[in-house]
């Protein structure tokens, strides 16, 4: 094959792959290092082999954070892909709702991830949170401070509730870019609703569903910041996700050495199915 | 440049070198080589010579994690299966 490739144009990349090696590389292979030894205070390593990563390996609380985390973003893809499809076919396409649409749907996604725990917090507790206050009404004794059940149900929807905005704009973007002669053929065959969306609108989404569902999968895989600030990982450990399991080891215990093995094993995890993903979905577009 | 606060050991310096000088040998075959050498092979989707790499590290790493999960420290055996694994991918994916 000939070569088609103009080599100055790996100069142009050398910037960002100088803050890549800066932000990425560089802590990532710290962490490496620090995972096959033990630390202790003054910067003091000593040599610990493969112990932490088997340690890691064999703990029944790792096993658990992992489930609870798979079982959360398996929930949270099952909920926020069709329902920000849904709402994405329903929005308007012109006219004066356009803007007011894409605005409201903005508004979750600019809302620091913090202040969406903390708002959440108040609005599903039932002395002054509308939520929780209704749910009592209604004689349903809610409660996500001491039952996992409600825990679970409380950062489920508060995910929902920042996030399926994402998806819908990204589908609504591969919406929009259908031309209108596509709409029209389909009329004149004589198309049902379905099969517009099944042969139209669908494979025109593949793309862009394929970068939602891997940027809402490895986000939620990572989630942190929205169930600390709720529930704090509890009741007990029933919402302590890996990330939460990950700081409290190496933040709260500063076992760094255990910490770091836990992140290099969570990162191949993100790595595989995130691979998977993507290798699944691009080969099933190329198929088409 | 004091780099101590990396905490670096010989290991981990020998490994993450020998990344490195796979990196450098796979840019020096492109370059002898150009395109990426792309084929359809038993996993039924178009992969690269990078996509292979890639497979191949990634299996590696898994098959050493499940190792020291399942059967122990002594590491050896495991690397021995990540080479065949590696010959494998590069021949058959």
């Amino acid at each position: 094959m000939d070569k088609t490739w103009n080599n100055k144009a790996w100069f142009m990349v050398l910037p960002v792959l100088l803050l890549v090696a800066f932000s990425a590389v560089i802590p990532l292979m710290t962490v490496v290092n620090y995972s096959v030894q033990d630390t202790f205070g003054n910067n003091q390593f000593f040599w610990a082999g493969t112990e932490w990563y088997e340690e890691i390996l064999h703990s029944d609380r790792f096993h658990a954070a992992l489930g609870r985390n798979l079982v959360f973003s398996f929930i949270i893809l099952a909920i926020e892909v069709p329902l920000g499809i849904v709402i994405a076919l329903n929005m308007p396409r012109r006219g004066w709702g356009v803007p007011v649409c894409l605005v409201l749907m903005a508004l979750p996604l600019l809302i620091p991830w913090n202040v969406v725990g903390t708002i959440w917090q108040v609005f599903g507790r039932n002395d002054i949170g509308l939520l929780g206050h209704t749910l009592e009404s209604l004689g349903i004794k809610y409660n996500y401070v001491q039952n996992p059940l409600h825990a679970w149900f409380t950062v489920i929807i508060m995910d929902v509730w920042h996030w399926t905005s994402l998806v819908v704009l990204l589908c609504y973007a591969g919406l929009v870019s259908i031309p209108d002669a596509f709409y029209q053929a389909a009329k004149i065959d004589g198309a049902s609703r379905w099969a517009v969306f099944r042969y139209i609108q669908l494979p025109k989404m593949n793309r862009v569903l394929l970068i939602a569902v891997l940027l809402r999968f490895m986000d939620s895989f990572m989630i942190y910041t929205e169930p600390f600030v709720v529930t704090g990982g509890g009741p007990g450990n029933s919402t302590t996700f890996l990330s939460i399991d990950l700081v409290k080891i190496a933040i709260g215990q500063f076992d760094l050495g255990p910490a770091a093995a836990m992140s290099i094993i969570y990162f191949l995890i993100i790595l595989l199915l995130s691979w998977i993903f993507y290798t699944v979905m691009t080969n099933y577009d190329a198929e088409r | 440049m004091d780099l101590s606060w990396m905490a670096w050991t010989v290991p981990t310096a020998l490994f993450f070198m020998t990344i490195f000088l796979l990196l450098i040998g796979m840019a020096v075959w492109e370059y002898f080589s150009p395109g990426g050498n792309p084929r359809i092979g038993i996993l039924r989707f178009e992969t690269t010579r990078g996509d292979r790499l890639f497979v191949s590290l990634l299996g590696a790493a898994y098959i050493h994690l499940a190792w020291l999960g399942l059967v122990g420290p002594n590491l050896w055996w495991a690397l021995a299966i990540s080479v065949v694994y590696a010959v494998g991918v590069f021949r058959f994916v």
